[in-house]
């Protein structure tokens, strides 16, 4: 229900936020950052609060030459205790570089839909949860916990219109298999209250809503008010970006991730707890946003700027 | 109003902001006839509601100095209404010359605000109104009230909800037929946005609120969704995000027309607009004033 019970909350009293700007953010921004730069990046992240960052991904640099450092990234950040430092393994040599580089939580990547999956990484949705199998066998054996990622939830690229039946069938299988979240994707951001409410009613049938996560995209300006129905409904972990990092590659000049900084601003409005020092997130938007040499995507970091 | 299974309004009146709220607040003055171009698109996408122009002193608000060849220029389309700012006697009667059959007026929250911004007391600016909208009233001609820093005062900080329903009590309870309740600097979120709007419904029927959000924190949207789940079911917005916030260099003021219609369509709920015209005449006056929209949808929308 939308209605008006709804904008009573109860809300959330805590939610935790997940901060996805040095791995997704990066990964889709135009420039290559540096490796100190990387690492500077996540140290100054680990100051401001966060419980969660994601560091990096252990994927071959043929394909995403941005995160090429992983090894010298995760060897190299301040690993605070408090704060977990998932990183992205795709497939099980992925996940063993990841271990022997210190990681203690990773991250795997499904998707709600055929096409995406088939250009993304060249094969069926139920092939790509076969790969991941062999991740979670490895993962459950050296007490690594596993977060699960579904792209395309609210829409596609390629296929457009996404079934919240499949979103909840896919969500189902990767809980299945041992993931202690579900993060849901709004991959090119066309969701709106409405379509994030219905998915989210079929999911939680399949998954409890204290093991999910929604990753919403601005590239249509609908982040926060799907983020608030979410919250709704009783969704407690937000991911973000520091600074609004990464770009929408499927609209050139468009924006992707909803900024971690106007998130904040807003659970702050309504009361909720996330632990995060709003000030020094947005001093640390400001330092890899110089050191991209970029404007900040955040409009708190905007507006607060008084020149 | 009638309610879907949701429990949302069915339909959503957008009040068109963009030549008026929008353009006054552009670094560029924009020549008459492009104004009079904006507007006349506009009329054509649906739009129920497009605030035309501001009767005030060209001293004050040179952007607006064209406002009588504006207000004569435009086509009027039927069914379409297009209210003009009357700040007081004097303006109403010039715009009532001009051809305007809607004005609006300009009340605050904060007192602060209201000697800053119009060298009188909220108290003082209530008896200016009251002129207008007695006029207004012997001529049969609506009024609608707006309530700046409804959620935030750049001068004075935090706005005690129970003040803005009084000046909403006070703008009503003279004639004006909507109340236009404004996050004036963009700082509310959904918490204070439903305090604020829990105060202000005990004293004006819901279906006399609008709800006027900027966008410079990045919350206007989530502000605009808590709104319409308390039945508010009239909103404000600007073609393009047009209209920067004066009081934080740089940001963003207005929502965009297109992010919010988009919601809304998302929504099930109907607006009678057609976003593809709004997102066309988004990009005309963005082309105009050589400035990039700061809507997210026709962003994203114009691409490649």
């Amino acid at each position: 229900q939308v209605s008006s019970a709804a904008a009573s909350g109860p809300y959330p009293k805590r939610v935790k936020v997940v901060e996805v700007g040095p791995r997704d953010g990066l990964q889709n921004e135009k420039n290559v950052v540096p490796t100190p730069v990387k690492i500077n990046l996540i140290n100054m992240l680990s100051e401001t609060g966060l419980q969660v960052i994601e560091a990096t991904s252990f994927v071959s640099p043929k394909w995403v030459p941005q995160m090429a450092d992983h090894t010298e990234v995760m060897q190299g950040i301040n690993k605070l205790p408090g704060i977990s430092y998932p990183v992205l393994t795709p497939n099980l040599k992925g996940f063993q570089a990841a271990v022997a580089a210190g990681a203690k939580e990773v991250s795997i990547f499904g998707a709600a839909s055929e096409m995406f999956t088939k250009k993304n990484i060249n094969c069926s949705i139920e092939e790509s949860l076969e790969r991941f199998d062999e991740v979670m066998r490895a993962a459950r054996e050296a007490s690594i916990p596993v977060r699960g990622y579904v792209s395309c939830v609210l829409g596609c690229p390629y296929e457009g219109k996404i079934s919240a039946a499949k979103v909840a069938e896919v969500s189902k299988k990767m809980y299945s298999m041992g993931c202690y979240e579900i993060s849901l994707g709004d991959t090119i951001g066309v969701g709106t209250p409405g379509s994030m409410r219905e998915m989210l009613a079929a999911v939680m049938k399949e998954v409890p809503v204290g093991a999910l996560a929604v990753h919403c995209h601005d590239t249509y300006g609908q982040a926060l008010a799907n983020i608030l129905l979410a919250l709704q409904m009783g969704v407690s972990v937000v991911d973000a970006s520091v600074a609004g990092l990464g770009g929408c590659p499927y609209a050139r000049g468009a924006s992707g991730n909803v900024a971690t900084e106007d998130l904040v601003y807003m659970l702050n409005g309504l009361g909720i707890h996330t632990g995060v020092d709003l000030q020094k997130l947005m001093d640390t938007g400001t330092f890899i946003c110089n050191a991209l040499n970029r404007k900040t995507n955040s409009k708190v970091s905007q507006a607060s700027c008084r020149l | 109003q009638e309610l879907q299974a949701s429990g949302l309004p069915e339909y959503i009146k957008i009040v068109e902001v963009g030549p008026r709220d929008g353009l006054q607040n552009e670094k560029v003055i924009v020549p008459t006839d492009i104004k009079i171009e904006l507007i006349n698109q506009l009329s054509k996408t649906g739009l129920p509601a497009i605030e035309a122009t501001s009767f005030v002193s060209s001293k004050w608000v040179p952007q607006m100095a064209d406002h009588e060849e504006v207000m004569r220029g435009i086509e009027r389309h039927p069914g379409v209404q297009y209210p003009v700012l009357t700040p007081n006697l004097q303006g109403f009667h010039s715009a009532i010359a001009a051809g305007a059959t809607e004005v609006s007026v300009f009340g605050a929250a904060s007192e602060s605000f209201s000697k800053m911004n119009i060298n009188c007391s909220i108290e003082e600016s209530i008896e200016r109104f009251e002129e207008v909208t007695k006029s207004a009233r012997n001529m049969n001609i609506p009024v609608r009230g707006y309530v700046s820093c409804a959620l935030g005062c750049p001068y004075e900080g935090n706005i005690v909800p129970d003040k803005v329903a009084e000046v909403s009590k006070r703008l009503y309870s003279m004639g004006c037929y909507e109340i236009s309740l404004g996050d004036t600097i963009g700082v509310g979120t959904p918490g204070s946005m439903k305090k604020m709007l829990e105060a202000v419904m005990k004293e004006i029927p819901l279906n006399a609120l609008a709800v006027h959000c900027h966008d410079t924190y990045g919350q206007a949207l989530a502000n605009i969704l808590t709104a319409i789940q308390m039945g508010v079911a009239v909103v404000d917005s600007s073609v393009a995000g047009l209209g920067g916030c004066p009081y934080a260099k740089g940001a963003t003021g207005n929502v965009a027309t297109e992010d919010v219609i988009y919601m809304l369509n998302g929504l099930g709920i109907n607006t009678g607009v057609n976003l593809y015209a709004v997102m066309e005449a988004g990009n005309f006056i963005c082309t105009a004033l050589n400035k990039k929209t700061n809507s997210k949808v026709a962003q994203a929308s114009f691409s490649t």
